[in-house]
């Protein structure tokens, strides 16, 4: 991404230059020519021209779209991860990062990731809102408490790059920052493999408070158990198109499964009862990305397709 | 030209006591007011920059504390912009001169006016109790929920300080709507209004309309800090996000606010000292109306990396574009207008030189903010505190310093002395310059804003912005020296010291009379007619 950023910013500056350029070179070089020489003097009245007006009207508006197409196509694309990017989950609060891997492998302001691979960021927020900001990678997003946001990344550099937090959040603002480190990935892997023992992949937790939360009364356990009367089935939920109560219909990323764990009342599935407890403030933000985590897990033996009714 | 005295009857003299000034209802004697006001908050907001600066001259944060610095910013933003800059050229300048330029005997409600006045002062001074009882830590912009719920501050306190000033700005444009529709002269129809009349218009229109939301944003914020009631802590059941948009809703047609009257001083000055009329003046002054209202449509490019969704960002991108538009048809208009004139270089015209140069570069940057995929880079960084200094120091405060050296001599009947003028002119270019250019650089480098303590790598640019900051706070501080002087020893200006068109120079004496002109001027003529054929367009 950074390449592309950078060439758009080369475009804008040529433009600024140029126009900055022109305006103060004409100043000055009217500001000579027709600068007062007697007390008395009296310029004569020029009209306005249309044309002029019409032209420097146009040609700005022309620029200016040209700009704007350009940056909505990267910004598009900022917005729109690779399939196969690798998540971290993120978390920010007063003042560091804390980072949960695939592997359940954890880190606080520091983020290892595999050189020419993309990253996904999942990231909320446990008290106020910060922004996760790479300036190496041109990428920034808030860190919203209360709902998730993302960014991507493809590092194409090896060794550290600033991590900084760019949304004012409070007393040490300037000291939440850190580094992102980027390994060849055979160094990537080994690094994730470090100290596997005793740690639990964050599916796997999350499988553990899915029983232990009683989700499984009603949604059932293991990706084979079908649908049961009282509550949806959850396989193939992630990506999927969902039906809802109230005639609408969302894609179930994962604020949305954020949303149903945390509030089930808020988006209501098509052809259900307001049963389901509501677990805010029950499960941690961290418990939550493991929940996520697995319930991302759950396939069904046919793979999930695009737009089936629950 | 009539010669140089100064009338024995004028507002000035009108009384000498304290009391004469504090119930004052003259339109001329309010403005003077103003500006005492606010070159006093001007002065709290500059020192408390002067002490940041000076923070960052080294990466760690070792002259203040952190929460020092976060305060020390916070004061610096909220004086400057809510008591300084929003009030600045309309109060002070606006109110002596709206009546004066349009043929008026006063404003369409002096009590109002007056009481305007009041209310900024009470508002500020609950702004000063809570900067001076502890400070506030939220910056400016009091996003939530740090502002609501986190910050152990003076949060509440400044909150009603804020809700308080807001209503003088509103009591301000409302004002000026009513005079500028109801007590033109005879024959002064609105295509012949003067530019600074227009621009002024425009302000009010967006400070009638937007205040309100803003006001509304702050009383929520102490709503949820006080009483706990879930607005924008998602914790307690709000939204974070809406406080970003309320906020924003107003904040970016304040940038208006403060640019708008500069811009029509700029008009003022340009057509005076090139002896010509604006070129293009029906579209300068559509302009301006056209400013206005697309300001209010383009709140969320102060969003695009918050959350808000993909496709709000394509439409406050898209529409942000709209605004450069007649701000490029202005800076144009400025500039063929000196082709072919007869160009003095008095120290108004400095300024106006400067405006011109700087709020084109501050503009051409806002651009660069504008595009989507470069503004997720830039945003929260140093980029963004260099581009809107350029748009209000280089821009808002080069005017409001254009618009004093412009009519000093009409307010005061005394010119100051021109060798000083033009030396400051040039140190506050220079030293501006210094100041914010190289915190385009620091911000694409990646330095983020509010930062205490910064990495090594950034401290080049941080040396050259105090060194910069240091000089143009000398330069602010020699005009406040020479116009002092000039007050008792300056020579007497007389009506119209730079052969300027426009009613307050050719229809008044310096200082006016209290009720602004002997009769009731009569205009037959368009704006800026300098060359005495009247030509339109
Ligand atoms: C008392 C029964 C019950 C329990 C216990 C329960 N749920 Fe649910 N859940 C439901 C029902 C009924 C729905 C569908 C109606 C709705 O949207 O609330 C649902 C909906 C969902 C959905 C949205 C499904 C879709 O197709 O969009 C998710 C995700 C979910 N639950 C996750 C969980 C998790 C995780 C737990 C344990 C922490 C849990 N549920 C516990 C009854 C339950
Ligand atoms: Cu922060
Ligand atoms: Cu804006």
């Amino acid at each position: 991404m950074a390449p592309r950023v950078d060439m758009l910013y080369f475009f804008l500056i040529a433009v600024a230059v140029f126009f900055s350029v022109l305006i103060a070179a004409l100043i000055v070089f009217f500001a000579v020519k027709y600068r007062r020489r007697s007390a008395d003097e009296q310029p004569k009245a020029i009209g306005v021209d249309v044309r002029l007006e019409i032209l420097w009207i146009v040609i700005p508006f022309i620029i200016a779209m040209a700009m704007f197409f350009w940056g909505a196509v990267i910004y598009l694309s900022m917005a729109k991860p690779p399939a196969n990017a690798i998540p971290v989950y993120v978390v920010g609060r007063q003042w560091m990062w804390k980072f949960q891997h695939q592997n359940g492998k954890r880190e606080i302001n520091e983020l290892h990731v595999p050189l020419g691979q993309p990253v996904r960021l999942i990231i909320t927020s446990e008290d106020v809102i910060h922004s996760l900001f790479i300036p190496a990678f041109r990428v920034k997003m808030d860190a919203v408490p209360g709902r998730y946001t993302s960014l991507w990344f493809e590092a194409t550099r090896a060794g550290s790059h600033h991590l900084f937090c760019a949304e004012y959040c409070g007393t040490q603002h300037s000291q939440m920052a850190g580094q992102v480190i980027a390994l060849s990935p055979p160094d990537y892997e080994a690094w994730l493999a470090q100290g596997a023992t005793g740690r639990e992949p964050l599916a796997s937790a999350g499988e553990n408070l899915y029983q232990r939360l009683g989700c499984t009364g009603c949604h059932m356990a293991g990706p084979t158990a079908g649908m049961t009367v009282r509550a949806p089935g959850l396989q193939d939920l992630y990506g999927k198109r969902v039906q809802l109560e109230n005639g609408r219909s969302v894609i179930a990323d994962e604020g949305y499964l954020r949303e149903s764990v945390l509030r089930p009342r808020a988006k209501m599935v098509a052809g259900y009862q307001p049963i389901m407890p509501v677990f805010e403030n029950q499960v941690s933000e961290e418990e939550l990305v493991q929940l996520i985590a697995y319930l991302k897990t759950l396939r069904s033996a046919e793979g999930g397709t695009e737009g089936s009714a629950p | 030209m009539t010669a140089a005295v100064e009338p024995k009857d004028n507002y000035l003299t009108a009384g000498f006591s304290l009391k004469s000034w504090l119930t004052t209802t003259d339109h001329k004697r309010i403005g003077v007011l103003y500006l005492l006001s606010i070159t006093f908050f001007f002065l709290v907001g500059g020192l408390a920059a002067v002490l940041f600066r000076l923070e960052l001259l080294t990466p760690p944060g070792d002259l203040v504390s952190a929460d020092s610095y976060n305060k020390l910013f916070t004061l610096h933003g909220i004086v400057m912009v809510f008591l300084f800059l929003i009030p600045s050229v309309p109060a002070a300048f606006g109110n002596f001169l709206v009546p004066l330029m349009i043929g008026a005997k006063d404003l369409a409600f002096p009590k109002l006016n007056l009481a305007s006045w009041y209310v900024f002062v009470l508002g500020g001074l609950f702004a000063l109790w809570a900067l001076l009882t502890g400070g506030v830590d939220t910056g400016w912009t009091f996003y939530t929920p740090y502002s609501s719920t986190y910050s152990n501050t003076y949060v509440s306190l400044m909150a009603i300080g804020i809700f308080i000033a807001g209503f003088s700005s509103i009591f301000t444009g409302l004002n000026f709507i009513v005079t500028i529709h109801k007590m033109r002269a005879p024959g002064l129809t609105w295509f012949r209004l003067p530019l600074f009349i227009w621009a002024h218009y425009a302000t009010s229109l967006i400070i009638v309309l937007g205040t309100p939301v803003l006001a509304v944003a702050i009383l929520l914020v102490g709503v949820e800090r006080l009483f706990g009631i879930g607005i924008f802590n998602p914790a307690i059941g709000g939204d974070p996000l809406l406080f970003q948009h309320l906020f924003w809703f107003y904040s970016h047609p304040a940038v208006y606010i403060m640019i708008l009257p500069s811009m029509g001083v700029v008009s003022e000055i340009v057509a005076c000292f090139s002896r010509k009329r604006i070129f293009g003046y029906k579209f300068v002054a559509i302009a301006s109306l056209a400013i206005a209202v697309y300001g209010f449509l383009v709140w969320g490019h102060h969003m695009f990396v918050s959350s808000q969704s993909v496709y709000a960002g394509l439409i406050f991108s898209f529409l942000s574009f709209f605004v450069a538009v007649p701000s490029a048809v202005k800076v144009f208009n400025w500039t063929a207008t000196l082709y072919k004139g007869s160009i003095a270089f008095d120290t108004p015209m400095l300024y106006a030189f400067g405006f011109i140069g700087l709020f084109t570069i501050g503009g051409l940057t806002g651009l660069f903010l504008a595009t989507l995929g470069l503004d997720v880079h830039v945003h929260d960084t140093y980029f963004v505190i260099a581009h809107f200094h350029y748009i209000m120091v280089g821009g808002a405060i080069m005017g409001y310093l254009g618009a004093l050296h412009f009519w000093w001599p009409k307010m005061t009947g005394r010119m100051y002395t021109e060798g000083w003028s033009k030396f400051s002119a040039l140190i506050i270019f220079i030293g501006f310059n210094l100041t914010f250019f190289p915190q385009f650089i620091l911000g694409y480098l990646g330095m983020p804003r509010r930062y205490h303590a910064y990495s090594p790598e950034f401290q080049v640019y941080n040396v050259l912005s105090t060194a910069g900051a240091s000089i143009l706070g000398a330069g602010y501080v020699i005009p406040i020296i020479y116009l002092l002087w000039s007050l008792f020893r300056g020579k007497p200006a007389g009506p119209n010291p730079w052969g300027a068109k426009g009613l307050e120079w050719e229809k008044t004496s310096s200082p006016p009379p209290v009720h602004n002109f002997a009769e009731i001027p009569t205009v037959t003529e368009e704006a800026y007619n300098y060359s005495g054929t009247n030509e339109q367009g």
